[in-house]
């Protein structure tokens, strides 16, 4: 991809955590782009630094962690040294997020409408009565029934699953480009996660909207997105287009992350079929190994994978940070 | 059947979720009772691997603690190798018997006493239940639990903040195992555990069961990692048991709609093209269920009958099936 | 191999106390009031209790840095002609006794019934928490004064002398149980439920070794911090009922109760006899209360 069509591009992003027993990086140089209309999943084990991506994106890192080097660009401009209140325009306007948790992403005292309508007057020049008609639409467009009646309704009376079809009108209200949504269905059940999913699908696609989707659900980004970056202790390990990075995967992490994934149906008639496992769990922040952060757990590791660290290079369609591709 | 080591009898829990006194006084409101857990009868046979599933707030956590005697039945009865164990007046009579089962929990974080060392919290169970007989002894087993589950005999001296969420499941299953139990009921084992440690513990438990016998009830959401680990499967809706089928007919030949809806929402990793079905509507208020069957709202067979008349378990080839339109013949 | 000192040295809350130039002043500012408080007979200039030592001709003499003062008392004398340095040392020492006693009276009674209640809900707990509901409908003074009260006219007057304190000690703690037993319920709420108790309970432990082997050890965090900054309190509490009259007795006076006899004299221009009792009073309760807002927020990981 060029830069030129990204919608977002980021490039040697560092985020560092400074602690009284040293500097903890917990994104190290990662760099990727996402086109308008594109859905990039970003996919991790927990503490791989997913999150931190995204909230590094629209710089919400919670203090002390902050942005050590790299650049965050949209729409070609600089975003990461932008002062505060640039950055509030372009949160909820050119960027939307949606969280995990739809239940506090939403102000408990307010109506729904009134914080969607809040939102949208605050970012788009219309009248209350025009933005109340918008908010209304938007409702309606996530698939709320009966908006009409809803929109006076307070977050606790809705349920999991329409709340954070909420939270996505929300997020889509004043048109941003991009939308940040990490971990958008984990809290939510199966039957749910599959509604929302789709819907997110579609708006992107309509909207054109790119989507950052931070989640540790491989079957998500499986049916959601058009490429995806697997990360690994604050790295991206690997990253191509999602049919290939599932069936084809190059890197050995990859690899073992996919063969330990139990698959519906996959075991049947053989009485517990044991999954590939990779050994080991992921290194603490304050324990990352040299050379290739993923060595010690690593089932073809070589003598160089211990001293030197891996940039990403192109194995076929996908990229990915390993020797065994040089 | 007689080789059935856990019998559960037409089970029922009610919960008692009024306001307080003053509040319902006050406000005019009656008592509520939410039925967590209603009429659930399933047998669980020595040396197999059965499983739970169904969307949260199911009932099949509270199945579980039913079981393991955190809780009390409101109604029916439990037996575990022929004994009743529901019974509260014969709690102490029946503490022999319930050493046999033990459980696991969900969270790795908070089922481990953060001020205890490793070595005191898989040592528990054998001073409590008096399974060793000096220190010396303690020492040899909690050493031989920690390397069966995978983990150093040294890790014994180590505080539970010190390991990770997949090592510290290692620890409970360590303290579980020390009682020697033959049953194990495992409450979302692993949902709280990433994918690769997932495998790592499943494995291990696998494993555990060749090697000891062990008798497994699994309680889950996820239908992939139940399909993985289980002879039987069990779906819950609302509190009750709708289906009971043999792991693979359950998964080629769901009779249920509802367990239909289930598999019908798996994320599909093979990425066959296959669209997922998205189901209307969501799981309603426990407080106030549906007449007749509690999923007709979300039902496309439901008809009259199924709005009035709750569906008993019928046998239905090698599952049991409670649903109208199945014993119909409708679908 | 590192020594216990090194690895407390290195823990995080010894390293937040560094960190905190306040903290590390009210600390020493602490230990030096309770260092004076505690060898009191050792340290102070002389023996004000002494009776045989005092003398009415050095009454009323002010500080020794005032034209009239000397140098043997450096804050003066009061009406009795007590040296006011060694009085409040003293009264110090009297004052933080019945506090630390009345808080530790007062944590055993809040613990014991907040985990009771916590532990096993229902009617117990219902009933523990509407007597605690009551109790805090009223003031702390009141109830000690009560309290206070009823003992004056129960017990005979030369016994009620040798009681005062324990009666102080009682009558404070009582009215401060309220604290720590809905704090030490509320953690244990959260404890019992925890998968690691009902891991104990599917063991089969009895509910009684259950609440003080893995409940009660986890729920005292919050205890401790409460215990601290109650100690403060509990101090003014005593020296509020001595300065009202209904404390400690001018025979042996707390800091409180100096405070009360020197406000007599305050007008008449003797300020000191007051004045520097009440700086003490001061100092000492606002060191403990910066000690235990650290702690607060040292034990508190939200705010770290």
């Amino acid at each position: 991809m060029t830069p030129a069509a990204a919608l977002l591009e980021v490039k040697d992003l560092r985020v560092e955590f400074p602690t009284r027993r040293g500097t903890l990086v917990a994104v190290d140089g990662i760099s990727f782009a996402i086109a308008p209309g594109e859905v990039l999943g970003v996919v991790g084990e927990s503490g791989a630094g997913k999150s931190l991506t995204g909230m590094a994106v629209i710089r919400l890192l919670e203090p002390p962690g902050r942005i050590a080097g790299g650049e965050v660009r949209l729409e070609g401009e600089r975003i990461d040294n932008l002062p505060p209140d640039q950055l509030r325009r372009i949160r909820g306007r050119r960027i939307g997020a949606i969280f995990q948790d739809p239940l506090t992403s939403l102000n408990p005292l307010y109506t729904v409408g009134e914080q969607i309508v809040q939102t949208i007057l605050t970012h788009l020049q219309v009248s209350p009565q025009e933005a109340r008609e918008r908010a209304l639409g938007l409702l309606r467009e996530v698939g709320i029934p009966a908006p009409e009646s809803r929109i006076d309704h307070y977050p606790h009376q809705f349920s999991g699953g329409m709340r954070q079809r909420v939270v996505i009108a929300l997020a889509l209200c004043a048109e941003p480009r991009l939308i940040i949504a990490d971990e958008p269905t984990t809290a939510l059940d199966v039957s749910i996660q599959a509604q929302i999913i789709q819907l997110l699908k579609r708006l992107a696609r309509e909207h054109g909207t790119a989507v950052m989707l931070i989640t540790h659900d491989m079957g998500v980004i499986a049916e959601t997105a058009d490429r995806v970056a697997v990360m690994y202790a604050g790295r991206i390990a690997e990253i191509g287009p999602v049919r290939e990075v599932i069936h084809a995967p190059r890197h050995p992490y990859t690899v073992g992350l996919m063969g330990s994934i139990p698959k519906l149906g996959a075991g049947m008639g053989k009485r517990h079929m044991r999954l590939a496992q990779i050994e080991g769990a992921m290194p603490r922040l304050n324990a990352i190994p040299p050379g290739c952060s993923f060595n010690p757990r690593c089932p073809r590791r070589m003598e160089r994978c211990m001293r030197e660290r891996p940039a990403l290079v192109t194995a076929g369609t996908n990229q990915t940070a390993c020797w065994l591709y040089e | 059947m007689s080789d059935a080591l856990l019998k559960l009898q037409e089970v029922g829990r009610d919960f008692d979720v009024s306001r307080p006194w003053l509040n319902r006084v006050l406000e005019g409101l009656p008592r509520q009772r939410l039925r967590a857990v209603d009429s659930v009868s399933l047998d669980v046979r020595r040396g197999e691997t059965i499983a739970l599933v169904g969307e949260s707030g199911c009932g099949k956590s509270t199945v579980a603690r039913l079981i393991v005697g955190l809780w009390q039945p409101s109604r029916g009865r439990i037996e575990f190798d022929g004994v009743e164990i529901s019974n509260p007046a014969t709690r102490a009579a029946t503490s022999q018997v319930r050493r046999r089962m033990q459980m696991i929990f969900q969270d790795p974080y908070a089922s481990l006493n953060p001020r205890w060392r490793v070595r005191e919290v898989v040592a528990e169970p054998l001073r409590v239940l008096g399974l060793a007989s000096d220190e010396a002894a303690i020492d040899r087993r909690v050493a031989e639990l920690l390397r069966q589950v995978g983990l150093a005999a040294e890790d014994a001296e180590k505080y539970p903040h010190e390991f990770s969420g997949g090592q510290r499941q290692r620890i409970s299953i360590a303290r579980a195992l020390s009682a020697n139990p033959e049953f194990l009921v495992c409450d979302e084992p692993t949902s709280a555990l990433d994918v690769s440690v997932q495998a790592q513990i499943l494995n291990l438990m696998t494993d555990l069961q060749e090697k000891l016998g062990l008798t497994y009830l699994f309680i889950s959401h996820n239908l992939a990692v139940v399909s993985h680990i289980a002879d039987r499967i069990g779906v819950m809706y609302l509190g009750r048991l709708v289906e009971v089928a043999p792991a693979e007919d359950l998964f080629s030949r769901p009779q249920h709609p509802y367990t239909r809806m289930l598999l019908d929402a798996v994320p599909d990793l093979e990425m066959s093209g296959k669209q997922r079905t998205p189901v209307a509507g969501e799981v309603p208020n426990p407080l106030s269920p549906p007449s007749g069957c509690a999923f007709h709202p979300r039902c496309p067979h439901a008809n009259d009958r199924c709005r009035m008349k709750r569906p008993a378990s019928v046998v239905s080839g090698t599952a049991t099936v409670a649903c109208h339109a199945v014993q119909e013949g409708r679908i | 191999m590192r020594s216990a000192l090194a690895r407390f040295w290195d823990h995080d809350l010894a390293y937040s106390f560094r960190r905190s130039p306040v903290t590390v002043a009210a600390a020493v500012m602490t230990l030096l009031c309770v260092a004076a408080a505690v060898l009191a007979p050792w340290l102070a200039p002389s023996n004000p209790f002494d009776a045989a030592a005092l003398s009415l001709d050095s009454a009323f003499l002010p500080p020794a840095w005032t034209a009239e003062g000397r140098a043997a008392h450096l804050l003066g004398t009061d009406d009795q002609g007590r040296d006011v340095l060694s009085t409040i040392m003293y009264g110090a020492r009297i004052s933080l006794a019945v506090g630390l006693a009345a808080v530790v009276f007062a944590m055993a009674l809040g613990v014991v019934l907040g985990l009771a209640a916590g532990y096993f809900g229902g009617s117990l707990d219902a009933l523990i928490m509407r007597v605690a509901d009551v109790q805090l409908s009223f003031p702390a003074i009141l109830i000690a004064l009560l309290i206070n009260g009823v003992a004056r006219v129960a017990l005979p007057q030369q016994m009620h002398d040798a009681m005062v304190l324990y009666v102080m000690v009682i009558a404070i703690g009582l009215s401060k149980w309220v604290d720590f037993a809905r704090t030490v319920r509320g953690s244990t709420l959260v404890e019992k439920n925890k998968e690691y108790v009902q891991a104990a309970r599917v063991i089969g432990r009895h509910p009684f070794a259950i609440m003080l082997r893995h409940v009660l050890p986890n729920a005292m965090g919050p205890v401790l911090v409460i215990a601290t900054i109650n100690i403060g309190i509990a101090i003014i509490t005593e020296a509020t009922l001595s300065f009202l009259g209904v404390g400690v007795p001018p025979t042996k006076p707390s800091l409180g109760t100096l405070i009360r006899v020197g406000n007599d004299f305050l007008f008449s221009g003797e300020w000191w006899i007051t004045v520097f009792p009440g700086i003490a009073l001061v100092v000492l309760v606002l060191s403990v209360n910066l000690l235990g807002d650290w702690l607060r927020d040292a034990l508190n990981p939200k705010l770290r």
